[in-house]
């Protein structure tokens, strides 16, 4: 994977966004850095109120303007800082060059309005195309997600078509205008197993038709093995851990990382005990001072309450930010499975190397 | 055969029989619906069956039919040794409910916003007059709550102050204030974060190894199932497809829906990931008619044509 010589076409620098409750302010983005590359496939893992879809959200200026504010950092696309950008300013980009797929698509279509004139809406308004221009578009987009029959379903209600297809439908109207960015939250969390590898072999289809970039966002690692390029784990408003998909997988860094991926068990374990993470994630209302997983965390040290590890670089494209890389840290067992996975990680090393 | 709360499984004590369970909705009407139609299955003390399948394919239904929520439209349930659905005075159907227990799948809707956790805990020690004293009643709750991981300062509030893994506590707590046999947990994790799921499935594994409990677990996370239950069955349009102990219907799946089924499960290993097939089930691939649940192995088995039972017996 020769990722870094590909164009960057996202680039997130140190991203703050405070929320302003009446229980006061909950810091749900702290410090957040990445970069997406055109083409690839960025996957955000982590659980309710790491802060991944607060992330999304303001990468497609989602967020609510009564409660929310972006206290630092910027969100560069094409040259532009899009934290900054007026209402008129980001409907322009807005389902044009970057669109989003939702998690429910149950709620995301408009019961009222037939497919069809959903599908037409973004094409009509993006692209200056005539009507019969933009039916024809629509018609080729609803084959394109395999949706069979489409001048006669491009006439019916969401309520017709099942939840599978409905996704489809949704993804259809996020392709409408060729996006540079689709970004994914949890497109296929209320679908069933089935219906979920036939969305994701379709947007992986899609992907390498028309070169989009996709940030992928679920809690479910099943899916980020299946579809990413690279992940990053998140936990409590900051990215503790971020490289390739093999490196996540296989050679995890951070303890936080490493009970996400023993939690899960595996088809052929069998194991007596599964490994749960102790306790529940931090209060972003009052942030820890130190690690925010310290609290959590079996291997925690000292410093790890008092002081917020830097991000050690583990290769050209791995990082971590845990204490347990510092030069001085004593040496831990990480759990029996990640060992195991560290292994097969050795081995596919020592042969050939990887893609 | 694995023991569990000094039971062993092998002696084969069974606490639930159903059998030819039916459940229609919309009966007589053009859109009737064969929500569970004609399932039969034991599930023995002590064990943990998993019933898995997409929605919309009965698994639900099933449930809460055993539990008598719905009436059934024919067949019979069986538990302890009594039909469930027969006509019973209120003395018997509160004997019946006290033995049986449901956990719903969503800690959000299944607690009343308005009682304190103590009352919503207490509310079948109430019913079946199990604490002699205002003093018992608090005792018993908070030993719940420590049972299920919390303490007995939580006692005095209401449902919004926990976290959605505390809520299934809870349900979990209230499950077990009447000391029932038999759980029947309706997608008991898939709203809860992973690392809270696991906290969950552990806290159900050693709860059934404490107090023997049986456990009905239906869920659609089909690595989950096969890791809590002995034995799992496959649903596929309100028909029970495939039934066999945990490994073996993961080792050895029979029916094509099963293959289907566990070939789209998603593992968390990119190298497999690359290199899945996935397999689509086509209903048409069954050759011949009397299709029927027929025992393949001791203890698997699958709904198979007359042709298609002698294919597989011929392969083994």
């Amino acid at each position: 994977m020769l990722m870094n010589k590909q164009e960057t076409i996202l680039k997130v620098n140190d991203l703050n966004i405070s929320f302003h409750t009446f229980a006061g302010e909950v810091k749900a983005i702290r410090g957040v850095n990445f970069e997406l590359k055109k083409g690839e496939t960025l996957a955000i893992v982590g659980e309710s109120g790491s802060g991944k879809s607060v992330t999304s959200k303001s990468i497609m200026g989602l967020l609510p303007k009564s409660n929310s504010e972006v206290k630092k950092g910027e969100i560069l696309f094409q040259g532009k800082n899009l934290t900054k950008l007026s209402d008129k300013q980001m409907q322009k980009i807005r389902g044009k060059d970057i669109a989003m797929v939702f998690q429910d698509p149950m709620t995301s279509l408009n019961p009222t309005m037939t497919i069809g004139k959903q599908i037409i809406e973004p094409i009509l308004k993006h692209q200056n195309a005539s009507k019969e221009e933009a039916k024809k578009r629509a018609l080729e987009l609803l084959s394109l997600v395999g949706i069979p029959k489409p001048e006669q379903r491009f006439k019916q209600y969401p309520h017709q078509f099942s939840g599978g297809m409905r996704q489809r439908v949704v993804v259809a109207i996020a392709l409408a205008c060729n996006p540079k960015i689709l970004i994914a939250d949890e497109p296929t969390t209320a679908l069933d197993v089935t219906i979920q590898a036939q969305i994701l072999e379709l947007m992986k289809d899609l992907q390498k038709k028309i070169e989009t970039s996709i940030i992928f966002i679920t809690h479910d690692l099943g899916v980020v093995a299946n579809v990413a390029d690279r992940v990053a784990v998140m936990y409590g408003g900051q990215i503790v851990e971020i490289g390739t998909v093999d490196e996540i997988f296989y050679n995890p860094k951070h303890p936080y990382t490493w009970g996400l991926l023993s939690s899960m068990p595996s088809l052929d374990a069998k194991e007596e005990k599964l490994f749960a993470i102790p306790g529940t994630p931090p209060d972003l209302l009052n942030p820890p001072k130190g690690d925010p997983f310290a609290a959590r965390n079996q291997f925690a040290m000292k410093i790890d309450f008092e002081q917020q590890p830097p991000l050690y670089q583990v290769s050209e494209t791995h990082f971590a930010a845990t204490w347990l890389l510092h030069p001085n840290a004593p040496k831990v067992e990480p759990p029996e499975s990640i060992k195991q996975r560290m292994r097969q990680f050795n081995a596919q090393k020592g042969g050939d190397h990887i893609e | 055969m694995r023991k569990k709360g000094g039971i062993t499984l092998s002696e084969k004590d069974v606490i639930l029989q159903v059998k030819n369970l039916k459940q229609y909705f919309n009966v007589g009407k053009p859109n009737e619906v064969k929500a569970v139609d004609d399932v039969s299955f034991d599930i023995y003390r002590g064990e943990t069956l998993g019933l898995v399948g997409e929605s919309g394919c009965g698994k639900s239904t099933t449930g809460r039919t055993i539990i008598r929520l719905y009436n059934a439209t024919g067949g019979e349930v069986i538990f302890n040794g009594q039909n469930v659905h027969d006509k019973k005075s209120t003395t018997d159907l509160k004997q019946f409910n006290r033995k049986m227990q449901m956990i719903f799948q969503d800690p959000y809707a299944s607690l009343n916003p308005r009682m304190k956790v103590v009352d919503i805990i207490a509310e079948g020690i109430d019913i079946h007059g199990l604490a002699k004293s205002a003093q018992a009643r608090k005792d018993r709750v908070y030993q719940l709550l420590e049972t299920v991981g919390l303490n007995k300062e939580h006692a005095n509030r209401y449902p919004h102050e926990f976290s959605g893994g505390q809520r299934q506590r809870i349900g979990i707590a209230r499950a077990l204030a009447v000391e029932p046999d038999f759980i029947i947990a309706d997608e008991p994790i898939s709203a809860l974060d992973v690392s809270i799921q696991a906290q969950v499935v552990n806290l159900m594994k050693e709860l059934q190894e404490e107090k023997g409990l049986t456990y009905l677990f239906i869920a659609h996370d089909l690595s989950m199932v096969k890791y809590i239950s002995d034995r799992i069955g496959v649903m596929y349009f309100g028909k029970l497809v495939e039934l066999a102990p945990a490994n073996e219907l993961y080792e050895n799946p029979l029916h094509p829906y099963t293959k289907s089924l566990l070939s789209a499960i998603p593992l968390p290993d990119p190298d497999y990931e690359r290199n899945r097939k996935r397999i689509k089930y086509d209903p048409s691939v069954h050759k011949g008619t009397n299709t029927e649940f027929r025992e393949v192995k001791p203890g698997h088995f699958v709904s198979c044509t007359e042709e298609e039972f002698k294919e597989i017996k011929a392969k083994q």
